[in-house]
């Protein structure tokens, strides 16, 4: 680490290295910010290719941006850059979008709950809300009253239009008007309310015939402002939204921001306690990918498959049932361990699941996957290369079709995972295919760890005995990422030492995911939209927290 | 073999017996137009019924259970509330256009049920070109299907309509030509004349070869002509919602989804004619104590069994396949099926020409 710290010293003397984090972390300021970020990224030695997480805080007496980045090529070592406004009547940074793609929308983001102006951005709209939104809702001053935002019930006004604020040679920004769409763009609209969105997802697409221009993505219809709602209240009460993300990653999601608590109050969980959380992670992501299965088959109008991915999904569905007493929303992973023990039952069903899978995967494979249509509609459609993969930060199953080595049990190992025996899947297609069959494929390694676990269940207490009664987190703030189903999920939480966070926030994989839907699916077909949406797999209450 | 031919000529004389000519064909006439349309009910009823409850079995399911003893009242249900079901016209649709289509469609499929022969005698239309004008008729349904689309002022509908138009032209080439192969081996187009023609052997059978690549190829471009899977895309319901018909509610949707089901019998209709001897019971040259058993079975149940059985094959299609892609589609036709199915003519015209065949 040290040498890392000399050759960030060596880029830029007036970086600021804060001791006392988790990793190292670094404060630049704001002018310098995006010189010092070519350097991150493109200098040999460094090469911070992947920007993990954008997080946009309010400090009260400043406005700022904490970036997570991370290098593929140095063992995934994490470097937090704090990059500080320096005016907070009229916040402005310059943007990394030109050097990160994920931070087009991930800045968009911080924009629209922050009002923090990104300079040269080149569509600085906002992300969920409507654009005659009154207020920035996670600035600390947001006046929440509902006569500042009524319940809008006209349309949006200008949808096209959309800014750029562009920096000229005096460091003067200028604000520059664009428009979304062309004048003579066909602009069809799917969505918010269409059959193979997945969910409450809008998607204005410029078509030509048949053939995608350009996808605009909008997003917002079903955002439950968790982040801000977590702020006021207690770590134990905000443990369930994390269920309600997404909600086909329910156990690992909550996984994430128990070990996140349990990292910053130093607790020790059982070694009961980690086994059955890891195991119920595997059952989540097996449930998951039957999911995804059955719903890209079903969205490419292969009904049959669909259900015969929901009848093994409901077996998994059947052992959650019995041992968290419910079938979505299973809130079982609480600080300190999980909730209750395992049903009697457990041990048998799982090992009924696993003796079952690798013949109902077969099953699978002769109706859908060998079969030619399917085959003609996912191979060569979507292509999603590495390096865009890393730079739109694409992890999961879907980066893992493009060949891009980004499994958290792996690369950056948490819980008991460095002890079990799994491969992480690669495959080199970078098209829908590939994405559709590392789920596959993953389903197989999943049992693979499920079989390593179920007979070596270690008695004891399924809690740590010294939770305390009233969790309060130190003050600072950390940074914890586990591998959900669809990607790397993150948790960030800045606590200044009250019952209460002072900011969460949750960098979900379905957000990166939807950012690539306009690259992925230009040139291709209106029924290509569909597919490769179903093959990256979003789901929408992740994008919309 | 009973001839339903004595019936309706007894029928026949019995009515100019107390009229004149004019009004006993006036009455007939209204007599097979009721016969025809309750038919057409009924049919479609149950092929609702029966792709559902296929479908459920492909799927691991039970299907409709509820409404009746497994179901069976379901159809009537379902039948009972498109029919009470409010017809909403929508803002910006061009009103006469938008009412026309689902007329046109059902149309169409209802004047082609009436050249199907149903049985020995039970003809209802005998033209001397009769499945020239099957095919002529079967054009029409496009039109409607492009009026709906257009016509209902909706993105959807529009993108559906086109595919549907440039997936029907494009097929029916292919069906055309199929079914112009076994023309070639049977010399007529009289529908009643292809049915006696195949007395001796179904033509599927007799024309070896090139009548069972015809065959193929038929049932692959009636499925694509009836708009069903995997060919279904100008209703693909995860890109186009419901294609042409989005817009459209109550009896005017119940039209299109009538005519679809009645479409899918009307071509499994065609492919017994064509194929599988129409009415003709399974005859084998010499055997003659099989053929006097096989004779016992009455011919309309030799007709419709054999439809039921090739929509079958079709539905058991949509629920085993996904859906193909536009351009793939339409790759398929011109660029495979069509060259096979001219390729095919010609063989049969080489078979016919030399004699190779039974």
């Amino acid at each position: 680490m040290s040498d890392i710290k000399e050759l960030i010293s060596a880029i830029n003397g007036n970086v600021a290295f804060i001791e006392g984090g988790e990793c190292l972390e670094v404060q630049v300021p704001e002018k310098e910010w995006h010189s010092f970020a070519e350097h991150l990224k493109n200098d040999a030695q460094l090469s911070f290719d992947v920007l993990t997480a954008v997080v946009g805080m309010d400090w009260k007496d400043s406005l700022g941006v904490m970036y997570y980045l991370t290098s593929t090529k140095r063992g995934w070592d994490m470097l937090a850059v704090k990059v500080v406004c320096d005016d907070i009547k009229k916040p402005m940074i310059h943007t990394v979008s030109d050097l990160w793609k994920v931070a087009l929308f991930q800045e968009r983001e911080v924009y629209d709950f922050f009002g923090i102006i990104f300079i040269n951005h080149p569509d600085m709209r906002r992300m969920f809300l409507r654009n005659d939104w009154v207020g920035y809702p996670l600035r600390k001053d947001y006046d929440a009253s509902p006569e500042k935002n009524p319940v809008r019930l006209n349309d949006e006004i200008h949808e096209d239009d959309t800014v750029t604020y562009v920096e000229d040679e005096n460091g003067k920004v200028n604000k520059v008007n664009k428009k979304v769409f062309e004048a003579d763009d066909y602009v069809v609209n799917f969505g918010p309310v269409h059959p193979s969105t997945h969910g409450v997802m809008r998607f204005r697409t410029a078509v030509d015939g048949e053939v995608v221009k350009k996808v605009d993505v909008v997003s917002g219809y079903i955002h439950r402002g968790i982040e801000k709602l977590t702020e006021g209240l207690t770590y134990p009460q905000i443990l369930h939204f994390t269920d309600r993300m997404d909600y086909m990653s329910a156990h690992q999601n909550r996984h994430c921001l128990c070990m996140c608590i349990e990292k910053a109050l130093g607790l020790e969980v059982p070694r009961r306690a980690q086994v059955i959380r890891v195991m119920m992670d595997e059952l989540m992501r097996i449930s998951s990918h039957l999911l995804s299965f059955g719903c890209t088959a079903m969205d490419l109008g292969g009904t049959t498959a669909f259900f015969y991915g929901f009848r093994e999904r409901e077996q998994v569905l059947d052992i959650f049932e019995k041992t968290c007493g419910a079938r979505m929303s299973m809130n079982y992973n609480v600080i300190g361990g999980v909730i209750a023990d395992l049903h009697p039952d457990f041990v048998k069903d799982v090992k009924a699941l696993i003796a079952i899978m690798p013949e109902r995967l077969k099953e699978y494979h002769r109706l859908f996957s060998g079969n030619i249509i399917a085959k003609n509609r996912l191979v060569k459609v979507g292509m999603l290369p590495k390096e865009d993969a890393i730079n739109y930060c694409i992890t999961g199953p879907s980066g893992r079709g493009s060949n891009w080595s980004c499994d958290c049990r792996k690369v950056r190992p948490y819980s008991i995972y460095p002890e079990l025996k799994f491969d992480e899947v690669l495959l080199d297609g970078c098209d829908s295919y590939a994405r559709y069959m590392v789920r596959m494929l993953e389903i197989e390694q999943s049992c693979k760890i499920l079989e390593q676990l179920v007979d070596n269940i270690p008695e004891g207490n399924i809690r740590a005995l010294n939770v305390p009664k009233v969790i309060k987190l130190p003050a600072g703030h950390w940074y914890q990422q586990v591998e959900a189903s669809r990607g790397t999920f993150g948790v960030y939480i800045e606590s200044t030492g009250e019952k209460t966070p002072y900011r969460v926030h949750f960098q979900s994989p379905c957000f990166n995911l939807v950012g690539v839907m306009d690259l992925c699916c230009a040139g291709h077909m209106i029924a290509d939209l569909v597919t490769i949406g179903a093959a990256l797999d979003f789901v929408i209450p992740d994008i919309d927290r | 073999m009973f001839n339903f031919g004595t019936w309706t000529s007894a029928i026949n004389e019995a009515l100019l017996s107390v009229m004149p000519e004019w009004s006993a064909v006036l009455i007939e006439c209204v007599v097979i137009g009721v016969l025809v349309l309750l038919t057409y009910t009924v049919l479609a009823l149950f092929y609702i019924l029966y792709e559902r409850k296929l479908c459920a079995w492909f799927q691991c399911r039970l299907g409709p259970m509820r409404v009746g003893k497994w179901g069976l009242l379901q159809v009537f249900a379902d039948m009972f509330k498109i029919l009470i079901k409010e017809l909403i016209s929508l803002k910006g649709t061009d009103r006469f256009l938008f009412k026309l289509a689902p007329y046109l469609v059902i149309t169409s499929s209802v004047v082609m049920l009436a050249c199907l022969p149903w049985g020995n005698g039970l003809q209802i239309i005998n033209y001397n070109i009769g499945i020239f004008f099957v095919l002529a008729v079967s054009s029409v349904g496009v039109l409607g299907i492009l009026l709906a689309g257009w016509s209902s002022n909706n993105k959807y509908t529009l993108i559906g309509a086109m595919r549907s138009g440039a997936q029907m032209i494009s097929y029916e080439l292919s069906l055309g030509l199929a079914i112009l192969t076994i023309i070639v081996f049977a010399g007529t187009m009289n529908i009643n004349e292809l049915v006696l023609e195949q007395n001796n052997g179904w033509f599927i059978f007799r024309g070896h070869i090139p009548a069972i690549i015809a065959f193929i190829i038929y049932v692959i471009a009636a499925t694509a002509e009836t708009n069903r899977g995997p060919f279904d895309l100008p209703e693909a319901e995860h890109e186009l919602i419901a294609g042409y018909h989005t817009e459209y509610s109550g009896i005017h949707f119940g039209f299109f989804y009538l005519a679809e089901y009645l479409n899918l019998f009307i071509v499994s209709g065609i492919a017994s004619l064509m194929f599988l001897g129409g009415w003709m019971p399974l005859h084998i040259p010499g055997w003659d104590g099989f053929n006097a058993v096989m004779n016992w079975i009455p011919s309309i149940v030799w007709f419709i069994g054999k439809s039921f059985f090739i929509s079958f094959v079709i539905i058991w299609f949509k629920w085993t396949f996904p859906r193909v892609r536009i351009d793939q589609m339409l790759a398929f036709e011109w660029k495979y099926l069509m060259p096979i199915a001219l390729a095919n003519l010609i063989l049969m015209a080489v078979f016919v020409a030399l004699g190779w065949h039974f």
